[in-house]
C-alpha cells in the first residue's frame, strides 16, 4: 500500500498501482497467427500497457480499459474484442 | 522498468487521445526531460494525489500559468549549465484562452521551451464547454444548438498563426493518428533554439461523441478532409506539409461524430455543411494539401 | 555613521539587501511605487554586481508564475510588487504557500482601486492575510532592508518552507532618503546559507509536483500549512535575535513595545506610521498622559499570545490601521479582539482606519485617538470608525 502523506511529493510512474483493468467490458484478444508485428497497437494504446513479450504483441489487463483503439488500428484485423465474464 | 514515460493506472477516459499524445511525446523526447502542465484532464487524469503516471519530473501550478512556470523552469536549467528539455504539454483551453497572455510573454521573451497543446476543442475537463478552439458550428454544452441556434457561432481561432506573429522560430500542427510525424516534429522542436509550439489534434470521446475503438481513425478523417492540415513552419516559412491524395467529404467527418449531429436534422444542417466544406477547400487551397 | 552608513533612496536600500540574498532569478512587472526596487536591481544585473537571472514579465501574474517554476527548481527567487499588482497575483500566492515554496516579496504597500489611488495604505497585503504566506511589516528602511535578509532565512527553513511578504509602506518608506546601514554582503552570506532543498525538478530524480488532492488529504495539506504558519512564530523570533548577534540591530521579533509597561492606552499598529506615534506618545507622557505603543511586526502568522503578554495590563487598547474589511470592522482590531475572547482579558479595544489612500497621519490624529480611547473606558461608543472623515465632501 502506498504511503499517503499530505505535503509530500509525489513518486513517479505511481498510477501503476490504480488497476484500471477493473473498468473494461470489452477484452482485446490477439491472434499473433495474423499479427505482422507493426506495433500500431502498441504505439496507439492510450494505457501504453500493449508491448512485445517473447516476440508477441500481449496487451496488460491489469491496465487495459478495452477502448478497442488497437482492433479498430490494426491492419490485420489481429485482435478482437470479446465481452468479458467476470 | 517502465517501457513508457507515462505509466497505465492514469485516469482518462479509454479511448482518448491525450494520453497517446503525451507519450509520442515524451517517446521522442527522452528521460532528459522536465513538463510542466496547465490545469485540465491532462492534470486530473495524470496526478490523483498520492498518485503519478509521470516518469519524468512534472509540475502543475494553475489553468493559465503552464507557461510562465515553464519560462522559470527553463531559466533555472540554463543557470545551471543543463541541457534539459522543458516542455508544456496543455489542452486547448489554457493554450487557445486562459494563459495566452503568459503563452504570448514566454514566446515573445524567446525561452527555449516546447508548448505542446492537445487540442479537443473544448473546455472538456470542465464538461465539453466552448473554448476559442471550438470549430465552427460544433456542439458543446455552452454552444448547444435549438431553434436559434447551430451551435458554435465562430471559427476556430488560429493559434499557430499567433505563434508565428510572436516569430516562434518552429511552429507544427500534427495529429494523434500520425504518430511518426508528430514524434518527427517534436525531435525537430527540441533542437530548435527557442520557443517552438506544436499543436496537436487529440479527439475526446467524451465530448466528440463517437465509439472509442474510433479516436484515432476520427484524427485521420480531420486531415483527409482538409480540416486539419500538417503543416510545419521553421523561422516563419512553411516548410512542409502533408499531402492528401484524395481529400474526403467533411461529411464523412462530421457524420461520425455526436457533435455535428445537428448538422444533419436541422433544415439549415446541409448549408452548413457546405460552410464547413469551404473552410476545409480553403485549408486544401492555401497548403496546397493536393499535387 | 559607521562604514556602511549611506544616505540613500528606500527602494535603493532594498534593493541593495535583495543583492546581498544572492536570489537565483528576479521576476517582476512594474507598478508604482514598487518600480525603483525592481529598477535598481536590473541596474545591478546590468553593471555584474548581481548574479542573477531578471526576467521582464507580461504580468504581475506572471512574474510569479515564473518564480514557481525557478523555486520547484531548487532556485531562490526574489520579486516585488503592490496593490493591484498583488490582486493580479492572488492565484499564484495561495499556489506558492501551498506548495510550500519558499518565495520572498517586499509589498510596497499601496491603496486598492477603485477609485484608483496610487498613495499608501496597507488594504493590499492585509487583503492577502489568508493566502498561506508570512507577512512582516516594518517601521523604517532600516528594518526593510533586515527584515528582507530575515525573511529568506525564515521562508528556507526546512521546518517552515513557506513564502513570505515584507510589507513597506508605499512612497513613505519606498521613496524616501534616509541614512541606512547597508548590509554588509559577507556577513549577509555567512548569516543566510544557501538554499538546497532536498527535493526539486530534476531529471535524476523525477518527482511530480502538484498533484490534485481530492476531499480524503486536501484537509492535511492545509493542516501542515497552518502547522509551519506556528512553528514560524518561534523561527521569526530566532532569526530577528539571531540577526541582533550579527548585525547588532533588533526590532523585535513578533511584535515590540514603546513606553507600553505602565501604559493605561496601548496603540496597537503596524508600519510607518509608528514614527509619528512615537512622536505623539512622548509629547503626551511630558503632559503626563500614561500612552503607550505595542508594534505588531509580523501579521501572518498572527502572534495572539504575543499580543495577550504585551497588552494584560492596559487599561484600554486603540487599533490604527491602514486597511478596512468593508463590511466588518478590519483586519487588525478583528484579529486582535478575537486573541482576546477567550483570554481572562477584558479589555476595551477600539479601532480606526486611518491613513487610507495616502492621506497623512499627523501627531494630532494620534492625540485624538487617544482622547476617544480614554472615553471608551467609561463605555464604547463605537467599535470601529474612519478617523478624519471630511463630512463636507460626503
Amino acid at each position: 500500500m502506498m504511503e499517503i502523506k499530505a505535503g509530500r511529493l509525489v513518486d513517479p510512474c505511481s498510477t501503476r498501482v490504480t488497476k484500471t483493468g477493473a473498468w473494461r467490458t470489452f477484452v482485446p484478444v490477439v491472434d499473433h497467427e495474423k499479427c505482422i508485428k507493426c506495433s500500431l497497437c502498441e504505439i496507439y494504446c492510450p494505457e501504453g500497457c500493449i508491448h512485445q513479450e517473447d516476440g508477441l504483441f500481449v496487451p496488460d489487463l491489469d491496465y487495459c480499459k478495452g477502448c478497442s483503439v488497437c482492433a479498430h488500428e490494426c491492419p490485420r484485423m489481429a485482435i478482437s474484442m470479446v465481452l468479458e465474464e467476470k | 522498468m517502465e517501457r513508457s514515460l507515462l505509466a497505465p493506472g492514469h485516469r482518462a477516459c479509454a479511448g482518448c487521445a491525450m494520453p497517446t499524445t503525451i507519450k509520442l511525446v515524451l517517446d521522442a523526447a527522452g528521460p532528459n526531460t522536465i513538463v510542466v502542465s496547465p490545469t485540465g484532464c491532462l492534470e486530473v487524469t495524470t496526478t490523483p494525489f498520492p498518485e503519478s503516471a509521470w516518469c519524468v519530473p512534472w509540475i502543475h501550478s494553475l489553468f493559465e500559468n503552464a507557461s510562465a512556470v515553464a519560462s522559470g523552469v527553463e531559466v533555472m536549467m540554463k543557470r545551471r549549465c543543463k541541457d534539459t528539455n522543458v516542455i508544456v504539454i496543455g489542452g486547448d483551453g489554457s493554450t487557445f484562452d486562459i494563459g495566452m497572455g503568459c503563452n504570448s510573454g514566454m514566446f515573445e521573451r524567446g525561452h527555449k521551451v516546447l508548448y505542446v497543446c492537445y487540442d479537443n476543442e473544448a473546455y472538456m475537463n470542465t464538461g465539453v464547454q466552448r473554448s476559442g478552439s471550438t470549430p465552427f458550428c460544433a456542439q458543446t454544452t455552452t454552444t448547444p444548438p435549438g431553434s436559434k441556434s447551430s451551435g458554435n457561432p465562430r471559427p476556430k481561432k488560429d493559434m499557430p498563426a499567433i505563434a508565428l506573429a510572436h516569430r516562434v522560430p518552429y511552429v507544427a500542427t500534427a495529429s494523434v493518428a500520425y504518430p511518426v510525424d508528430l514524434r518527427r516534429k517534436v525531435k525537430s522542436a527540441l533542437q530548435t533554439n527557442g520557443p517552438s509550439y506544436i499543436q496537436v489534434n487529440a479527439p475526446c470521446i467524451t465530448g466528440w461523441t463517437f465509439d472509442a475503438g474510433t479516436m484515432v481513425e476520427i484524427a485521420r478523417l480531420a486531415v483527409e478532409t482538409g480540416l486539419w492540415p500538417l503543416a510545419e513552419w521553421v523561422n516563419g516559412e512553411l516548410t512542409g506539409v502533408k499531402k492528401i491524395r484524395r481529400p474526403k467529404p467533411v461529411q464523412e467527418y462530421l457524420k461520425v461524430q455526436g457533435r455535428y449531429k445537428h448538422l444533419f436534422k436541422k433544415p439549415d444542417g446541409g448549408d452548413i455543411q457546405k460552410e464547413i466544406q469551404t473552410i476545409a477547400d480553403k485549408n486544401i487551397a492555401k497548403y496546397k494539401l493536393v499535387d | 555613521m559607521t562604514a556602511n552608513m549611506k544616505v540613500v533612496e528606500g527602494s535603493y536600500a532594498v534593493a541593495h539587501a535583495v543583492m546581498c540574498c544572492k536570489p537565483d532569478v528576479i521576476s517582476a512587472y512594474p507598478i508604482t511605487p514598487q518600480t525603483h526596487i525592481v529598477e535598481h536591481l536590473s541596474q545591478m544585473v546590468a553593471n555584474g554586481e548581481l548574479d542573477s537571472e531578471f526576467l521582464t514579465v507580461d504580468s504581475e501574474f506572471s512574474a510569479l508564475s515564473v518564480l514557481v517554476g525557478v523555486s520547484a527548481c531548487g532556485g531562490r527567487c526574489y520579486s516585488s510588487t503592490t496593490s493591484q499588482g498583488l490582486a493580479l497575483m492572488y492565484e499564484v500566492l495561495y499556489n506558492a504557500s501551498g506548495m510550500r515554496l519558499p518565495l520572498v516579496m517586499n509589498v510596497a504597500n499601496r491603496a486598492m482601486g477603485a477609485p484608483l489611488n496610487i498613495w499608501n495604505d496597507q488594504q493590499d497585503s492585509v487583503g492577502a492575510r489568508d493566502v498561506g504566506w508570512l507577512q512582516i511589516y516594518v517601521e523604517d528602511v532600516q528594518e526593510a532592508v533586515d527584515a528582507t535578509l530575515q525573511a529568506y532565512k525564515i521562508a528556507e527553513d526546512e521546518s517552515i518552507r513557506t513564502p513570505a511578504m515584507v510589507c513597506m509602506d508605499g512612497f513613505i518608506l519606498t521613496h524616501v532618503y534616509e541614512p541606512v546601514e547597508l548590509l554588509d554582503k559577507e556577513r549577509a552570506s555567512a548569516f543566510l546559507p544557501e538554499f538546497r532543498p532536498a527535493k526539486i525538478l530534476d531529471p535524476a530524480r523525477p518527482m511530480t509536483f502538484g498533484a490534485f488532492a481530492d476531499p480524503s488529504t486536501y484537509t492535511e495539506f492545509r493542516y501542515q500549512q497552518f502547522e509551519a504558519q506556528q512553528k514560524a512564530l518561534g523561527k521569526i523570533e530566532s532569526v530577528a535575535r539571531e540577526f541582533q548577534e550579527t548585525f547588532n540591530r533588533y526590532y523585535g521579533g513578533l511584535i515590540d513595545s514603546y513606553r507600553a509597561d505602565d501604559a493605561e492606552v496601548v496603540i496597537v499598529t503596524m508600519g510607518s506610521v509608528i514614527g509619528t506615534i512615537k512622536d505623539a506618545i512622548d509629547a503626551m507622557r511630558a503632559e503626563g498622559k500614561k500612552v503607550g505603543l505595542v508594534k505588531v511586526r509580523c501579521y501572518r502568522p498572527f502572534p495572539a499570545q504575543a499580543l495577550r503578554q504585551a497588552l494584560k495590563d492596559a487599561s484600554v487598547i486603540a487599533v490604527i490601521e491602514k486597511d478596512v474589511s468593508i463590511g466588518a470592522e478590519a483586519g487588525l482590531v478583528t484579529d486582535l479582539k478575537s486573541s482576546f475572547y477567550n483570554s481572562k482579558l477584558r479589555i476595551p479595544i477600539i479601532g480606526f482606519a486611518a491613513g487610507l489612500g495616502g492621506r497623512d497621519i499627523t501627531v494630532k490624529d494620534i492625540r485624538k485617538i487617544v482622547e476617544r480611547a480614554e472615553a471608551a473606558r467609561k463605555g464604547i461608543e463605537s467599535e470601529f470608525e474612519f478617523l478624519d472623515l471630511r463630512w463636507e465632501i460626503l
